[in-house]
């Protein structure tokens, strides 16, 4: 019996041989069995990833809609109310651990006001919408299911504001900085003195250069924070893949580990390839130099 | 180089850049304050013995009070004594996986970085590319999966998943100082590698490290108390800030104190690291004038 298993997981084989029967599983498909679930971890994978998405996408939301305009007010008035605002946020961001932030906000907002639910990712007596990408927001919003498009993005809020504390203050404080650089640039004087509204000046051609070294922490951040969802999912019952990923290192279910590791990673490398591209759009420099090349 | 200079002038120009931003004060006095609460948990703490394996049924989760300021958990035992244990693990965390990552990664860095064109260079930062594609949380969080949940193999995971930031902080900046004329120079009047990579690159890299390394702290005491979180760090009786959070949290929001009073320590503790950072980080800006 034993033997017959050891056989059949090439366990007698060599490290390196069986490093390329895993190899040879990944690209086929074959990921191995979970142990805790019992399936293939492909499936389990690809089961619970569109919530762990749904939650970094949302969280990636919150942080550019919050991030840019409080870094892009608080540098063109340096030293006023905001500014200060910002540099205790940029500060409470840094020091406050995520799973802190998560369960504070549990505390007061869901559990204290009874304003937000309290965990998981729509309410029992809400019908989840119909799979298509198995994110739910979008899910309901394609199949016209406004009720559940509500709910899931009530229960989204809370999870995603914690994940997505830290790298606000991140993203503020360099959108700032950067900000306060392009001031100082000759071309915000040539703009000053063409006579060019302040409005213009500030969201046509100051927001531009200096959302460039945002946009590159901002991309590395979000890709981060799928280890974050580590903590977040698990404080919030979040049925996403950084919970599984959990629970399988809690059980020491290899083939799953390897998998979950291997996937974040990937979606790392995706997310830095994906910020070159952007910050080759954002600058006219690089951009030009590539056609220039060709 | 300017030999005229006292020693004693040279640092007082450092202590002037630094000492310029209160915050940078402000930190300097929280890590103090902590070092040496973490020195002398033993004789300050008021119930040394809550460190361990110590239960009192009869007083647990008692709400703070004038005998327990922070009050005490659910087995009795009082957390402001705790803390100042937790603080020694913490500290002790950062200590080891620092002391265990910066000096390699900074030597590999150094070599990776000014002999560029070998092959060797290539081997050691497509390795550190490697570990660098998984966010550092995750990768301490399945290494420490794998090996028994302990304090010991926690600061393996988190050192494992930290050298290669310093490989490449070093490399970039060794890989342009090569070509200053200082080095050519150096190279020129037939000084040894030795001497070229330890005596006139890293000299140059010395400023962003250090910086660096007191920015890493608040981030590994962050990524070990994230690990103890979820149970995948130190093990209980030992008092560490995450663990008792994660165990605090269990009995929010009645007994707040259990948890709360241990994440603020973490905040007090991340926060002073980050301002000194900020402190030395103005200190090395441009030199010193």
């Amino acid at each position: 019996m034993v033997e017959a298993l050891r056989l059949q997981l090439h366990l007698n084989d060599p490290v390196y041989t069986q490093y390329f029967y895993w190899l040879r599983g990944i690209f086929t498909g074959d990921w191995g069995i979970a142990l805790f679930t019992q399936r293939n971890v492909l499936i389990d994978v690809s089961d619970f990833l569109p919530a762990t998405i749904e939650l970094i996408l949302f969280a990636a939301i919150i942080d550019l809609v919050i991030a840019v305009p409080l870094g892009l007010a608080a540098g063109r008035r340096a030293n006023s109310i905001v500014d200060n605002g910002v540099r205790v946020l940029s500060y409470v961001g840094i020091a406050v651990p995520s799973f802190v932030v998560a369960i504070l906000l549990q505390l007061f907002l869901g559990y204290g006001t009874h304003l937000f639910p309290l965990i998981g990712r729509i309410s029992q007596n809400v019908v989840p919408p119909t799979q298509i990408t198995g994110l739910y927001t979008v899910d309901a919003l394609l199949t016209g299911n406004l009720s559940a498009f509500a709910d899931s993005v009530w229960h989204l809020i809370l999870p995603a504001f914690a994940l997505a504390l830290g790298p606000i203050a991140q993203e503020a404080r360099i959108m700032r900085s950067s900000v306060v650089e392009n001031l100082d640039k000759d071309f915000t004087l040539s703009e000053v003195s063409h006579g060019l509204p302040e409005r213009t000046i500030t969201f046509k051609y100051l927001m531009k250069p200096s959302l460039i070294p945002t946009i590159t922490i901002y991309a590395l951040d979000i890709s981060a924070q799928i280890a974050n969802a580590f903590l977040i999912e698990t404080i919030f019952i979040w049925p996403g893949f950084s919970k599984y990923g959990l629970n399988a290192m809690l059980s020491k279910d290899l083939n799953a580990i390897v998998a979950v590791v291997m996937v974040a990673g990937v979606m790392f490398v995706i997310a830095n390839i994906l910020v070159d591209l952007v910050v080759g759009y954002l600058d006219p420099r690089i951009r030009l130099q590539r056609r220039t090349e060709e | 180089m300017k030999s005229s200079r006292t020693l004693r002038e040279v640092y007082g120009r450092y202590w002037y850049k630094f000492s310029k931003n209160d915050l940078s004060i402000v930190g300097l006095a929280c890590i103090a304050g902590v070092v040496l609460i973490a020195l002398l948990a033993q004789w300050i703490s008021p119930y040394p013995a809550s460190a361990g394996l110590y239960v009192n049924f009869g007083n647990a989760g008692a709400a703070p009070s004038a005998s327990h300021i922070f009050g005490t958990d659910q087995n009795g035992r009082d957390i402001l004594s705790r803390v100042f244990f937790g603080f020694r693990y913490s500290l002790m965390l950062v200590a080891v996986v620092l002391s265990v990552t910066v000096a390699p990664g900074v030597v590999l860095g150094l070599v990776a970085g000014y002999y560029v064109n070998r092959w060797f260079s290539a081997v050691i930062m497509r390795l550190a590319d490697i570990f660098v594609a998984v966010p550092p949380l995750l990768l301490a969080l399945s290494v420490a999966s794998v090996l028994t949940p302990s304090a010991i193999n926690a600061m393996l995971a988190v050192s494992l998943a930290w050298w290669p930031w310093y490989t490449r902080l070093v490399y970039s900046s060794a890989s342009s100082i090569r070509n200053e004329d200082f080095v050519r120079a150096a190279e020129l009047v037939g000084a040894s590698r030795w001497h070229i990579m330890f005596k006139e690159i890293l000299p140059n890299n010395l400023g962003s490290v250090l910086t660096k390394v007191t920015l890493d702290c608040g981030w590994v005491i962050l990524i070990g108390a994230s690990l103890s979180f979820v149970g995948l760090g130190a093990q209980a009786p030992t008092p560490d800030l995450g663990t008792m959070i994660a165990e605090g949290s269990a009995y929010l929001p009645g007994q707040w104190w259990i948890s709360i009073f241990p994440a603020l320590a973490i905040v007090v503790v991340i926060l002073g690291f980050n301002l000194l950072g900020d402190g030395i980080n103005d200190m090395f800006a441009s030199g010193v004038a």
